[in-house]
């Protein structure tokens, strides 16, 4: 992969260059968190973000949008708000995210309005520094080897810069002046201390060996029922999810009544209408079988489809569930009870 | 020094998520809650080539109402038409309820995997309905019927609960007149004594099955919920194999394609790799029924 140096003081220089492509978007604070804002002023980005409050997945997937309109009886397709995009300051375990919703929106059946979305927006990875809360090393998604355009990497007064695709190399050639192709080996040395300094700086690990296995084995566990004791069903960790992608749709009709739109919004598989159909039955009434699906798909059925979970370990639902139900204590759970078959 | 090159835009795709428009040419009520309707793609070159597999599901639109799952009840042997059989439960079914002949309905798809045909070929086949079970298994006995020759014995039970409630009453009358399947039909009450044959659960009717090789037998059933466990009973004692006991399951879903999540069971989606099961896939993965 090519490989350039962008001195430091030349960061808001080469973000200011990179509004010729499209709007940008980077963390900024908001109180005491963070979330993606749009960069209007470029000092305004909070380069020592850890993990925003909504995760990237927001400018794939909107929270709402519209699908079509409809018009007696006639649909006609809409793609609203989508135009050129950079996303700054993505950590290593946001990349995974999009590369898992990648797979689930692009594979069988491409879904047009993640795709369009998808390609209108550049992706610039930033090198962080783990908290108490980040799992990413556990689950392997603490490194990112593609899934950007390009990739900033802390070295002291410099930033490496991976250039991690066609966009990318066009997105460097905006200001070309500001990189330097002169990597030594110093840099190298520099590059592989600050490797290993932020891999020792994990604190929450887990080992998801069998986890699939783990979870089919608890199937009839107790523990799913004293989660769901505490769970409040908000679906707030649905929402703070990176890979949570479940959605709804709604017809939403103009006064006329004979014309509106299709609206496609999130959903939560921890709502309780989340799994009813037309009669009245609920195939997911209770909320431990609901839970259970949600784990599922982390923990379960991603690795089996894809052989790697679609939990990237950002920490948000540690950091989000109002009575803390989160990867880490499910998984240690799992691992430390009695088995039941 | 390097130029500047010229950033790519994306390209447009065709879209899955769009309704076709399709025009209601028939509907007559089969019964006091469920009515049949006829569909076809406006476009005749459309209607005649569509292909569905017998087992496969199309969403329905309804602008304004929303959009839902249905079976398809007509067999691709018999083109230009398609065929929906749908009980009046819900908020959307309420307003289909409304539609007139010649209403435009927008529909997409078809989904799902249907019934493995390929491997159906050529084997016994025994399908056992229950109620509206009918409606998504009336496209794969007709199809069976339309193919005769391609299948070997082949048995088709039904169940309704009175006679008032049982769906494709002629056309189900009729093919019990035919001498190349066994048609048994049965009812469980018969209040106003109206019912020519045999009267009973659907279970009952399993002891006129004769000569099926059951290593080589397809046996499917739909029905209501609580059939399942005895009907799957029968199926086991006449010694056919777990993996060719085939039903076909409902899940919430609001894409069809994989997408919004919402018939997910373990590491599977309803839509895309169902909704026909074997009963060795309800065995072995949690949750299915």
């Amino acid at each position: 992969m090519k490989a350039l140096k962008l001195k430091k003081g030349d960061m808001y220089t080469y973000l200011e260059s990179l509004k010729s492509y499209g709007e940008l978007w980077g963390p900024v604070s908001r109180g005491d968190k963070y979330v993606y804002g749009k960069l209007d002023n470029v000092r305004d980005v909070a380069l020592e973000a850890l993990r925003t409050i909504i995760p990237p997945k927001k400018f794939f997937v909107p929270p709402r949008f519209n699908m079509f309109r409809y018009s007696d009886n006639k649909f006609t397709e809409t793609f609203e708000d989508i135009k050129p995009r950079v996303l700054f300051g993505l950590h290593p375990c946001d990349i995974h995210g999009i590369m898992i919703l990648d797979e689930l929106f692009l594979d069988r059946f491409p879904d047009p309005y993640y795709k369009k979305r998808r390609e209108a927006t550049a992706i610039i990875g930033l090198s962080c520094t783990p908290d108490d809360k980040c799992m990413a090393r556990s689950t392997n998604t603490h490194a990112v080897e593609g899934g950007f355009d390009l990739a900033f990497n802390e070295l002291d007064e410099d930033y490496l810069v991976w250039v991690g695709s066609s966009l990318g190399d066009d997105l460097v050639r905006l200001n070309i002046d500001l990189f330097s192709e002169d990597i030594n080996t110093g840099d190298l040395q520099k590059y592989l201390a600050w490797r290993r300094k932020r891999n020792a700086r994990y604190k929450l690990n887990f080992d998801l060996t069998g986890m699939p296995d783990i979870m089919e084995l608890s199937w009839d566990s107790s523990l799913w029922q004293e989660l769901a004791d505490r769970c409040l069903a908000c679906g707030s960790c649905s929402m703070v999810c990176p890979t949570c992608n479940c959605y709804n749709v709604r017809d939403v009709s103009d006064l006329s009544l004979s014309s509106g739109v299709r609206e496609r919004y999130w959903d939560s598989c921890m709502n309780m209408e989340y799994a009813l159909v037309a009669g009245g039955h609920n195939f997911r009434e209770a909320r431990a079988e609901r839970l259970k699906l949600w784990y599922t798909h982390k923990l379960k059925a991603f690795i089996t489809e894809y052989g790697k979970p679609s939990c990237i370990g950002c920490g948000r639902c540690i950091d989000t569930c109002p009575v803390n139900i989160n990867v880490a204590e499910v998984i240690r759970s799992l691992q430390g009870q009695e088995v039941k078959v | 020094m390097i130029a500047k090159n010229q950033i790519h835009t994306a390209a447009p795709s065709a879209n899955p998520f769009m309704p076709e428009q399709m025009r209601i040419v028939r509907r007559y009520d089969l019964t006091s809650d469920v009515r049949f309707f006829q569909v076809r793609p406006m476009d005749m070159e459309r209607a005649l080539t569509f292909a569905n597999k017998p087992g496969q599901f199309m969403m329905i639109s309804l602008p304004g109402v929303g959009e839902a799952p249905f079976s398809i009840s007509s067999t691709p042997s018999r083109p230009g038409m398609l065929e929906f059989c749908i009980r009046k439960v819900g908020r959307l079914t309420d307003q289909l309820f409304k539609y007139k002949e010649n209403s435009i309905i927008g529909v997409r798809g078809p989904y799902g995997n249907g019934f493995p045909l390929e491997k159906m070929i050529g084997k016994d086949n025994l399908i056992v309905v229950g109620g509206l079970g009918a409606a998504p298994l009336r496209s794969l006995l007709l199809y069976i019927l339309d193919n005769r020759d391609q299948f070997g014995k082949f048995y088709f039970l039904h169940g309704a609960k009175t006679p008032d409630e049982m769906l494709f009453r002629k056309e189900f009358f009729e093919i019990k007149e035919r001498d190349d399947l066994k048609c048994l039909l049965t009812v469980d009450d018969d209040p106003t004594g109206s019912w020519p044959f045999q009267k009973g659960r659907v279970t009952n009717l399993f002891g006129k099955i004769e000569g099926l090789d059951p290593d080589n037998t397809y046996a499917t059933v739909c029905g209501p919920p609580v059939m399942y466990k005895y009907v799957i009973a029968e199926f086991l004692k006449l010694g056919i194999p777990k993996h060719q006991v085939l039903m076909t399951l409902e899940r919430r879903m609001h894409c069809g394609i994989g997408k919004c999540g919402h018939c997910a069971i373990g590491s599977i989606y309803t839509c895309l790799d169902g909704p026909v099961f074997s009963y060795w896939d309800v065995l072995h993965m949690k949750d299915l029924i």
